[in-house]
């Protein structure tokens, strides 16, 4: 069973070669790309099936055994990451088709996704601190090439900010590894959770914890060091923001949530309040950036940062309620984002622009198209019966219980100026008359039946109202995850085996 | 030796931070470089240094006896090196590109997606 461990890496990994092999066969790699795709969604899924039959599952490559081999794991909350990205990398393969240049296409994109989604699923399965690291950059180089492909101006601009930040991250990353290292002799992640706590000096622990935090939190776009996002995430074509927006900030939220429930959980009356304060700040600062928008994309680059606080909101609650609660919002707001950016990508198809005062009458030309916005968007605002409001729903009702009012108001206030921003461009984009200047794409063939410009969005909406009408079997799946995080104990046996 | 090696590290860290507050594009990527590494410095030296005790099991023995250096910092640093090489080479054509697409290495002129 365990070799359904190393498909997620090795499905992606086999395409983008076969890919780089047939460089010049434009139509191939298309294909490949969405077959590809769909061959990494199923070996997730299946994955997930597997550990909800049978618990947690390890493997140790090369047979050396846990401390010292490299491992990959995959617990629930792993699992449904790894589904998370087949389902985005599947979702953007098809849009890609239809929004995707000549160009573009021609300079290895599509290779480019592929290794993307290969260093993603990577982060998630590996149970190796250093390993981690290894795939962090797997992941950032394809993201630097994604994001400077085509060589843009604006592109350019924005790949400088982001590598630079992201650069800086890694080297504190890695300086925080060594220092682990120096301090446990090992760094696989469930050996360091027996040995740190037998240590004797538990403020260096607590010390480079302070350092994965800085290291994550700028991968994950926490306050205050998120201001590379809004900076470069606008920059791209659509469906690279629309995947980077997806999975990037994801997997550092990801790394936040594995180190914190797992590795350093010794004082977590400090660490876990400060993550609940950061989330607090996190939200408030990224909406009140949306707020101020004018352009489509950047509106939405500062909501990826306020729904970040969410997910931490979760983390630093750390009680059972509050983990399932982000495992639920994080589902919720990939597939709620991604809905968006994909809308905003059809509106600068019509127009040729993403500037909200120049776009307009859409609601009149495509009620279609508004309808898949609304719910997205009233999804991502946590309306109810859509996803966003049962994500919210648990954690607000975790933060009540343990008497944490301020972040609970927080989360509750930012709701309402999230609905505020959803509303304007609802106004701007849909609502109003378009501008007499502005130009509507005369052939919109795209977007008349099943094309690859619509599927996605109408699939992804789908799945909002889906998982919001029928929250439970997702919410038991997310409480089960949470239950994993929150004692160690099955992960830490599933990796290095005997009683723990 | 570790002291030596700690204020090399110290300065490397300082270096680098001061070449990424300068406003040149190029001096922002060597400052990068010198952070990296600089944790890559920190690396070895955080493990315990042991000189002249080569990780080499002696002949007739199964495993490793007496003191020996830690064989895996060294693995962990030969693939930071690695990395880190490949994504610098990466910046290096970046900020060439930057320069032709803006015209200038000026941060302070690289802000259009800012606002």
């Amino acid at each position: 069973m365990s070799f359904l461990l190393l498909l997620p890496i090795l499905i992606p990994f086999i395409t983008a070669i076969i890919m780089v092999l047939l460089w010049s066969q434009r139509q191939v790699q298309r294909t490949l790309s969405v077959v590809g795709a769909v061959g990494l969604l199923v070996a997730a899924l299946s994955l997930l099936y597997s550990i909800w039959q049978n618990g947690i599952q390890a493997i140790q490559l090369g047979n050396w055994p846990a401390p010292f081999g490299i491992t990959l794991v995959a617990d629930l909350f792993s699992a449904i990451m790894l589904v998370m990205t087949g389902l985005m990398g599947l979702v953007v393969a098809v849009y890609s088709l239809a929004s995707i240049d000549r160009p573009r296409e021609s300079f290895g994109y599509y290779p480019l996704l592929h290794i993307l989604l290969m260093g993603v699923s990577g982060a998630f399965l590996t149970g190796d601190m250093f390993n981690l690291y290894v795939w962090f950059e797997v992941m950032l180089i394809a993201s630097f090439v994604l994001l400077a492909l085509g060589g843009e101006r604006a592109q350019i601009e924005g790949a400088i900010k982001y590598v630079t930040l992201n650069l800086l991250s890694s080297a504190l990353f890695l300086a925080a590894v060594g220092i682990l290292y120096g301090l446990a002799g090992t760094l696989n992640m469930a050996h360091l959770a027996r040995i740190l706590p037998t240590l004797a000096e538990p403020g260096l622990v607590t010390t480079v914890a302070m350092l994965f935090l800085v290291a994550f939190g700028i991968k994950a776009a926490m306050f205050p060091l998120f201001f590379w996002l809004p900076a470069s995430y606008h920059t791209p074509p659509v469906a690279v923001t629309a995947i980077l927006s997806a999975l990037l900030t994801k997997v550092g939220v990801y790394s936040l949530i594995r180190v914190f429930t797992l590795i350093f959980v010794q004082e977590s009356g400090y660490t876990h309040t400060l993550i609940l304060t950061i989330a607090g700040l996190t939200m408030v600062t990224g909406v009140l950036g949306a707020v101020a928008q004018t352009e489509f994309r950047r509106l939405l680059s500062f909501h990826i940062v306020s729904q970040i606080g969410y997910l931490l909101m979760g983390l630093g609650l750390f009680t059972s309620l509050a983990l399932a609660g982000t495992v639920y919002f994080m589902v919720h707001v990939i597939l709620a984002k991604s809905a968006l950016f994909l809308i905003s990508g059809v509106a600068y198809y019509l127009y040729r622009t993403y500037n909200l005062k120049q776009l307009g009458s859409l609601y009149r030309l495509y009620p279609g198209l508004s309808s898949l916005f609304v719910i997205s968007a009233f999804s991502l605002a946590g309306i109810p019966p859509l996803s966003g409001f049962w994500a919210k729903f648990a954690l607000v009702k975790a933060g009540l219980e343990v008497e944490q009012y301020a972040i609970v108001a927080a989360a509750l206030a930012v709701s309402v100026l999230t609905l505020f921003s959803m509303t304007k461009i609802w106004a701007e984009a849909f609502w109003k008359d378009a501008p007499e200047e502005t130009t509507l794409n005369p052939a919109p063939k795209l977007l008349t039946g099943f094309s690859p410009l619509m599927v996605p969005i109408v699939f992804l909406a789908a799945l909002i109202v889906v998982i919001g009408l029928w929250a439970e079997p997702v919410f038991l799946l997310s409480s089960q995850a949470a239950e994993q995080l929150l004692n160690p104990t099955e992960y830490i046996r599933a990796v290095l085996g005997g009683a723990s | 030796m570790e002291t030596i090696l700690a204020i090399t590290i110290g300065g490397l860290y300082a270096a680098g931070l001061y070449m990424m507050m300068r406003r040149s594009i190029v001096k922002l990527i060597i400052g990068l470089f010198l952070l990296g590494h600089a944790a890559n410095l920190l690396i070895f030296t955080v493990s315990g240094l042991t000189r002249g005790q080569p990780p080499l099991i002696r002949p007739g023995e199964q495993t490793l006896t007496g003191l020996f250096a830690d064989p895996v910092p060294q693995a962990l640093i030969l693939t930071a090196i690695v990395i880190g090489f490949g994504v610098q080479a990466f910046a290096v054509v970046l900020i060439k590109r930057a320069y032709q697409a803006v015209g200038t290495d000026d941060l302070d002129q690289i802000k259009g997606t800012d606002i």
